[in-house]
């Protein structure tokens, strides 16, 4: 198991492995916002924890089709089936290995972009929990969709297609978290349902994932 | 011994689904006409939405078709995950579109009642919003199906999909209503139609919710019989050319 996730974060941290892509495009897009919505700092403040949220969502999303295309194309998917490790533990490791690349990172890159959008400062703490807590979420859903378009040419659309909605109840909680931490609200609710959402994609969907895989390695 | 799984047979469910279509297609159109009908022209104005009230006659029965169809469509693909009956998932392929269309018809009706009524066509009202999360649900099965050549594998990954998009789709529409609290001061905009429905308009109602529920399962039917006419075309085919 550590071997397949130390594996899949070498893949990642190389050349044309996407990991810094991510943070990148997080970057680009905190950016793009004030140019496009004028750069009052009143209005940058009140909008960055669902800017910072969307963006760390986008981010997650453009390294989803990696997750298992590129085992599907040169057939190290069918060797993963066929080890000795269950593919339900493949498909958590992979979920794992996609957190590590774009979660984490994201989460801490977080707050220096809170800084660009005039985040108050009772937000960062929050805003970084949420992401920390958040994020998992977004893995694990991804796999889940990456595992479904696997067999699919030229999916990287789709994917997005079926995993956008996917995330809204994530990014309904997460966002909430980290507007009602910067406004300096009560946040207990929505911390606990998104902690709730993540645990439980985290407990069933992998092996919802695992049972995808089979669907189209059969 | 006839058992409702004698019409997983396709032969079996073409010729009964044959006898039936007519009746459905039939009662659906009447029902639809004299609901309308009744509801547009013989049912007074309310007093204070004037005639725009009567768009509940499209938009609640389609509202309650969009919610079923999905519904319906989880019914099909557990049916398939668990009996491999093809005919379910063909069916549940089948009503993925009219549910959308459904979606699509409540939303829209709804856009026009809002207009004059609550002064705006769209506001991110829960049910709204859900209406719409549900929308890009359907789209996405419909795409995934549309992607995946095999049709055993498409078959297996839009019922996991529906599953899956089911829990999703309810978690949704809970955490919409989260959303909203948080932002506005409780939903003052959305009315509870069914309740504040007086008896005058509560037949023609009736009767338009019975002719949209015909016609969804008349639309299924048709499009169901169509795929398997499309697969066995398909089979025809390739034993053509292996030959």
């Amino acid at each position: 198991m550590i071997a397949l996730l130390l594996r899949d974060l070498k893949l990642a941290m190389r050349a044309g492995g996407g990991f810094g892509l991510g943070l990148s495009f997080f970057l680009i897009v905190s950016v793009l916002v004030p140019f496009g919505v004028g750069p009052e700092n009143a209005l940058l403040a009140r909008i960055a924890p669902g800017i910072l949220w969307i963006g760390a969502l986008l981010a997650c999303l453009l390294s989803l089709d990696r997750i298992f295309a590129l085992d599907w194309e040169d057939g190290s998917l069918d060797l993963l089936a066929c080890a000795p490790l269950p593919l339900e533990a493949v498909a958590a490791i992979k979920a794992l290995g996609h957190w590590i690349t774009t979660g984490l990172p994201l989460t801490l890159a977080a707050p220096i972009l809170g800084l660009l959008l005039q985040l108050p400062a009772s937000g960062y703490l929050w805003l970084v929990l949420s992401l920390l807590i958040g994020t998992p979420a977004l893995s694990v859903i991804g796999t889940f969709g990456a595992a479904l378009t696997v067999g699919i040419k030229r999916g990287g659309l789709l994917l997005s297609l079926l995993v956008l909605p996917l995330y809204v109840p994530t990014l309904i909680f997460g966002a909430e978290v980290a507007r009602r931490g910067a406004e300096g609200l009560s946040l207990g609710a929505p911390l606990l349902l998104l902690a709730g959402i993540s645990l439980g994609v985290l407990a069933v969907l992998p092996f919802v994932s695992a049972l995808v895989l089979r669907m189209n390695l059969r | 011994m006839a058992s409702i799984w004698e019409y997983a047979n396709p032969v079996k469910f073409m010729r009964l689904s044959g006898q039936v279509l007519p009746w459905v297609s039939g009662g659906a159109a009447v029902a639809l006409v004299i609901g309308l009908f009744w509801g547009f022209f013989l049912t007074p104005d309310d007093f204070r939405q004037g005639s725009t009230v009567k768009i509940i006659y499209l938009h609640v029965p389609a509202a309650l078709m969009a919610i079923n169809a999905w519904f319906m469509m989880l019914v099909a693909s557990l049916i398939w995950l668990i009996r491999r009956h093809h005919v379910s998932a063909l069916a549940a392929k089948a009503a993925a579109p009219v549910g959308a269309v459904m979606t699509l018809i409540a939303l829209i009706t709804g856009a026009f009642w809002g207009q004059p009524m609550w002064g705006t066509w769209w506001a991110w009202d829960p049910r709204l919003t859900s209406f719409l999360i549900l929308f890009l649900f359907y789209l996405g099965y419909i795409a995934l199906w549309a992607a995946i050549e095999d049709a055993d594998t498409a078959a297996d990954l839009t019922s996991v999909l529906c599953l899956v998009g089911s829990v999703f789709a309810v978690l949704s529409r809970y955490a919409v209503n989260f959303w909203n609290q948080g932002l506005h001061q409780g939903a003052s905009l959305s009315l509870d139609k069914e309740e504040n429905v007086a008896n005058v308009f509560y037949l023609p109602l009736l009767v338009c919710i019975g002719g949209f529920i015909l016609l969804f399962l008349a639309l299924v039917l048709l499009r169901t019989r169509t795929e398997i006419r499309q697969r066995r075309t398909r089979a025809l085919i390739r034993r053509e050319n292996m030959a």
